[in-house]
């Protein structure tokens, strides 16, 4: 029996490993600037977790096999007593591996959310919303007009609450349900919550940053592949949380102004 | 002592039956048809993009526009409720209920009259779920939730309002409901008109009302099956 479940587990590590070496399911494809760097620390995160599964399910399977025809009434460690420098040991490599990991990857975080945004971004505002994304591109004048909560009307198509009867610069905001962005164009979105938390998440771009209410939180990306993505919340919002997406449209630069002049006439 | 208790019964029977046909308003045949319009540069109506609900999405071929000033060829005045709300007689709700949809992530029709205690059927024929929550304020407050398939929900009102309602699915769902003391009522069409037949003669406050502008009333006296005209003017502004 022992011997049994040694080959079966020798066996699952086996399939296990292989599915990711064949890179079975693997990473969607990356399109963006900094996604290179998140896929390459996902890579070492995953050989580095990956070799120590392996080791560790080897060992496992090699001790079940060798002990499996022994005689009981061996005394077994136990935790604490006898093992302690095994578990320290344990502990310590773990433990370094995992602060190894945070100390390089930190170097791909802080590209995305600590780096400033490059000074010719496209700027771009973000409403989310029980359950929808609604984007904002400030118009031929090239300035947003102001937020007023108090004026959002979803029925008026006024999501973001701009306020035109008085303020000029809100008259020629183009709001709109999809993102629509120039490739190769720095893009720069702040984003904000009209009601409860929700999360920007667009797989292809490597980038998930949570909207929190009351906060205009900075969030860029350039993207460098021209196509349709999709942009999911991922943080549990109610209700309708399955259903709130929006469409990330990479377009050439030509395509995406003629886009904007088109959205701006109406 | 058994005769007595029929009569008696017979009495109460006929007394009922004879408060019941006084109850009942006076048919009348007089009416007040009319136009409303509006006077300005009425807002552009903004296009909603429904790309996320691709079910709703592939339904319109172009895309719907929102409603919240509907305006037709003339300078005509879509979605205004021209109700009687001072001189009617007052009546009971008809029997037949009123259906509100939910198709093509739209409220059809965008804005629904009906009478206090008047049965509303409310059906979801979209692919999608839809959650309705009526913002009633003086009538109880309430949302449902109804995925695909779902048998459609049957309520009423039991006090007059004027009831804005959403979908707490999908944001740029918007309708009313217009919970009416009256029978007499209209919904002013693309081209602006409106009619309101079955008028008993006597003196009315007819009443305009607009989601978005100040709502207009005026004077009319009926004698006889008169029909008179009473046409309505909005202001409205480009923002």
């Amino acid at each position: 029996m022992g011997k049994l479940f040694a080959a079966v587990v020798f066996v699952i590590t086996l399939i296990s490993v292989a599915i990711f070496a064949m890179h079975t399911w693997w990473l969607p494809i990356d399109i963006s600037t900094t996604g290179p760097a998140v896929d390459r620390q996902m890579n070492d995160t995953l050989i580095g977790t990956g070799v120590l599964f392996l080791a560790g399910q080897l060992v496992l399977a090699i001790f079940v096999w060798g002990s499996s025809n022994r005689a009981s009434g061996r005394k077994i460690k136990i935790f604490p007593g006898g093992a302690t420098p095994l578990v320290t040991a344990a502990i310590i490599l773990v433990g370094l591996e995992i602060l190894t990991l945070t100390f390089v990857g930190s170097k791909a975080w802080g590209a995305i959310y600590l780096a400033p945004p490059a000074a010719n971004s496209l700027k771009i505002d973000v409403q989310a919303e029980q359950f929808a994304f609604y984007f904002r591109y400030a118009g031929p004048d090239g300035q947003f007009g102001a937020l007023h909560p108090d004026k959002i009307d979803d029925g008026s198509g006024n999501y973001f609450g701009l306020d035109p009867a008085n303020d000029i610069a809100a008259r020629d905001d183009i709001v709109v349900g999809s993102l629509a962005v120039p490739v190769n164009r720095p893009i720069e979105l702040t984003l904000h919550s009209k009601d409860v938390g929700h999360s920007f998440y667009v797989r292809e771009l490597r980038v998930q940053q949570d909207f929190v209410p009351g906060l205009d939180i900075p969030l860029h990306f350039t993207a460098t592949q021209t196509g349709k993505f999709e942009i999911v919340c991922t943080q549990l919002c109610g209700l309708g949380h399955y259903n709130m997406k929006a469409y990330l449209e990479v377009m050439p630069e030509d395509q995406w102004e003629q886009w904007l002049k088109s959205q701006s006439g109406q | 002592m058994r005769s007595r208790y029929f009569t008696a019964l017979a009495v109460a029977a006929l007394l009922g039956s004879g408060m019941l046909v006084f109850a009942k308003p006076p048919a009348g045949s007089g009416s007040i048809t009319g136009k409303v319009t509006y006077t300005g540069t009425p807002p552009k109506m903004k296009p909603i993009d429904m790309s996320k609900e691709p079910s709703c999405a592939k339904q319109h071929a172009t895309p719907v526009l929102t409603e919240n000033v509907a305006t037709g060829p003339g300078s005509a005045l879509q979605w205004v409720v021209v109700y009687i709300s001072a001189g009617d007689q007052g009546s009971t709700a008809p029997s037949q209920a009123v259906r509100y949809d939910q198709k093509g992530c739209q409220y059809l029709p965008h804005v629904l009259p009906m009478q206090v205690n008047q049965g509303l059927q409310i059906y979801n024929d979209d692919q999608t779920s839809h959650n309705i929550h009526p913002l009633s304020k003086v009538n109880a407050e309430w949302n449902k939730s109804q995925p695909p398939g779902s048998p459609p929900i049957d309520t009423k009102y039991d006090k007059p309002e004027f009831i804005p309602v959403k979908c707490n699915i999908h944001p740029w769902m918007h309708g009313y409901f217009i919970v009416l003391n009256t029978s007499h009522y209209a919904v002013s069409g693309e081209d602006g008109s409106f009619d309101i037949k079955g008028l008993p003669p006597g003196k009315y406050t007819v009443t305009a009302w607009q989601e978005q502008y100040p709502a207009q009333s005026q004077e009319v006296t009926i004698s006889g099956s008169e029909a008179k005209t009473a046409n309505f003017v909005f202001k409205v502004l480009p923002y």
